[in-house]
Formats: structure tokens, sequence, C-alpha cells
């Protein structure tokens, strides 16, 4: 029976201490880890996104909540005015979700870049939307609020199509979220 | 016979060098030893590991009841496996992007396990970190040298710090089998067939 409780015990302990080191550990990591993965899995999007932004974009950036879900917005500085934000959207591709990237220059709603994330579209055919930026140069000049068709890529229809429907989602979250962006992006005048 | 601290140290690196002399641990080894510098990441992140897991096995090896010693093993090698998983994601992303899935697998590293068992459990603070840091260091030497050949034969280079060292000079038709999994066997097995002609003389 002590056996028993002895070994109840000692389990008990150190499982509890454990728990609490890593708790500790990952509340003490968290910020650093999402700047990390923002900087090696986003950034590259970002960049080219917001090419000629005076500031680093993953530095200055804010989160919406809506419907339970946060959305970060990354803003861009550009000639001392915070004109421009890059926010996430999400398509359906066929290997499963497209992680988009789309820069929206607010004054006039136009869309200054569409970008693929993450992906797991088919190696050569798919994946052209990340490798090959004239499928998603297509979207530059739109208005962010009514997305018009492009032409797709040959061999992805999927994947086009996946991409279209997540830039036009996105930019119907973008016309409802705008009053609260606008507001956001005083902070950083 | 008692062995000396330096010993214990040294046995890690040439006697008892975990992949080559005991064989155990194969899944990292072959799995992550593409370039050189996922080899050395691989290990020291076991090597820290195999240190940390060492050091508590033996400091609480007196306590912990028999009946229940694996589990408590494998709580103490889980929690270092998941703090190196945190920190390497906190101050190395790029090299846990290629590492991955191979980082919370070091939980079931036979390695790891092995040394608490086998040698925390029974020794001594002192000569349990020794043991630690010498199989960690063995590992981390083996990794690097098994990467070293892939990725020199597979690629032409040597990747130190994210940047490719091209050594062959850019004429070098690459011999992609060595990075491939089977290139991994058949390099471990000369390595080993190495080793073995080196030690029976």
């Amino acid at each position: 029976m002590q056996d028993m409780i002895k070994m109840i015990v000692v389990l008990a302990v150190l499982a509890s201490v454990s728990g609490g080191l890593l708790a500790a550990t990952k509340d003490w990591t968290a910020p650093k880890i999402e700047y990390q993965q923002l900087t090696f899995v986003k950034g590259p999007a970002i960049k080219t996104i917001l090419e000629g932004a005076s500031n680093d974009p993953i530095v200055d950036r804010f989160k919406i909540t809506r419907d339970g879900k946060d959305a970060s917005f990354f803003v861009g500085i550009f000639n001392d005015e915070p004109s421009a934000v890059a926010f996430e959207g999400v398509g359906k591709g066929f290997g499963g979700d497209i992680g988009l990237m789309m820069g929206v220059n607010l004054a006039d709603d136009s869309i200054i870049g569409v970008g693929v994330t993450t992906h797991s579209e088919t190696p050569g055919i798919g994946d052209k939307a990340k490798t090959d930026p004239s499928f998603t140069n297509q979207f530059k000049g739109m208005k962010m609020t009514a997305v018009e068709p492009v032409d797709a890529m040959s061999g992805a229809t999927v994947t086009s199509n996946g991409v279209s429907a997540g830039v036009t989602a996105a930019g119907e979250m973008y016309q409802n979220l705008k009053p609260q962006i606008l507001e956001q992006l005083q902070a950083f005048k | 016979m008692a062995k000396t601290l330096v010993q214990e140290f040294t046995k890690g690196l040439w006697e008892e060098i975990p992949p080559f002399r005991l064989v155990l641990g194969l899944c990292p080894v072959l799995a992550v030893t593409k370039t050189v510098e996922n080899g050395i990441g691989m290990g020291v992140a076991t090597t820290f590991v195999l240190v940390g897991s060492n050091f508590f096995v033996s400091l609480l090896r007196n306590v912990i009841p028999s009946k229940v010693r694996i589990a408590c093993f494998i709580t103490v090698i889980a929690t270092f496996v998941t703090l190196v998983e945190l920190l390497m994601q906190a101050f190395a992303y790029p090299l846990f992007l290629k590492l991955g899935i191979f980082i919370p697998l070091i939980v079931v590293n036979c390695i790891v396990l092995g040394r608490s068992e086998a040698f925390a459990s029974k020794n001594g603070v002192a000569k349990s970190l020794a043991d630690g840091l010498g199989i960690g260091i063995g590992f981390t030497l083996a990794l690097a040298t098994l990467g070293a050949v892939r990725e020199l034969l597979g690629a032409g280079t040597l990747t130190f710090w994210e940047t490719p060292i091209q050594i062959f000079g850019p004429n070098m038709q690459p011999f992609t089998f060595m990075i491939e999994a089977p290139g991994a066997f058949v390099c471990l097995g000369l390595l080993l067939c190495l080793m073995n002609l080196i030690g029976s003389k």
C-alpha cells in the first residue's frame, strides 16, 4: 500500500513540476515564436507585397478580433503615411488550404499585391501560384472590394479557383473591417 | 571496476559512440543528415536532452520507485524535449523548419531512454553528467560526419549557418543518390565498416 502511494506521489509531483516548467517556458517564448514564424513563413510574402515601405511591417502589426478569430494586419508606411496594409486570407486548393497574403492601398481600396504563404499544392503544377508571380500579379490594381475574374494557370484549375475565391472572400472581410482598420492605423501616424 | 569521470566522458566519443558502436537511435541518424548543419543541430538538441535527463534521473534515482521508473524517465525526457522544441522555435526557427518532426521524436530516441535506464539510474550525478555529455557529443560528431559525407557527395557543398560552401566548384555533378533515403543506409554502412577496420588493427 505504501509503495502504491509513493508511486502516485512521485509521478504526480514529477508531472506537475514538468508541466509548470513547460507552461512558464511557453509563456516566455510565445511572442518570440510568433515573431519568428511571421518572419520566416509569412515574412517573404509580406516583404514582396509591401516593397518599399520605410518600416518593418512585421513589427508594426495589429490584430482585430471578429467572430472569435484573430486577424493580423501588417502596416506598410509609405512617404511617412501608413497607407497600406497586408493581411491574410485562405483559399481552398487542390491539396488543402492555401494561405494567402494580400496588400491593399487604403486610399482607393486597390490591391497592391497578392502572395501565397503556405500551401500543399502539386509541385510543378499548382505550386506555380507561389513560385511564378505572373498568376497572382493579375490581381494587382483591382479593387479589393470587387475582385474580377483572372486567367487560370493551365493544368491547375482548382488551385487558380482556390486563390481567386480566397482573394474574393478576403475582400469581403476587408470591406467589413475597414472602419476598424482605419481606426487602428491612427496609432501608426 | 570504477571508471573515472574522464573515462565516462570519453567512452561516448569512440568506444560507445552511439550510432556506430551501439547502433541505437538510427531514425534521426538516417533522416536528418542531409546536410552537416542539420546533423549538428540535431546532435546539439539531443545532447541537451541527454545531459538534462541524465542529470535529473540520477538526482532522483533514490526517490523514483522502480515499478514506475520508465514512466518517470519519460516524463523527464519529454519535458526536456519540449523545452528544446520551444527554444529552437524561438531562437533558431529556420533550423526548426528543417528538422521539424524529428525534434519531438527525440522523446522516443532509444539512446536517451537507454542512458537513463542503463546508466543514470545507477550512478551518481557527476558521472551521469559526464556520460550524457560524452554520448551526446559522440552522437553529434557521428551525425556531423555522416551529414558531411552525404552532403559533400550528394550536393557538393558543406552548409554551415545557413550558407552552403561550394567545395568542388560549380562544375561538380552531384551524386544525388547520397542525399536520398537509400543513400543514408549505404553511407552509414560504409562508415560502420570503416570504423571496424580502424578498430580491428
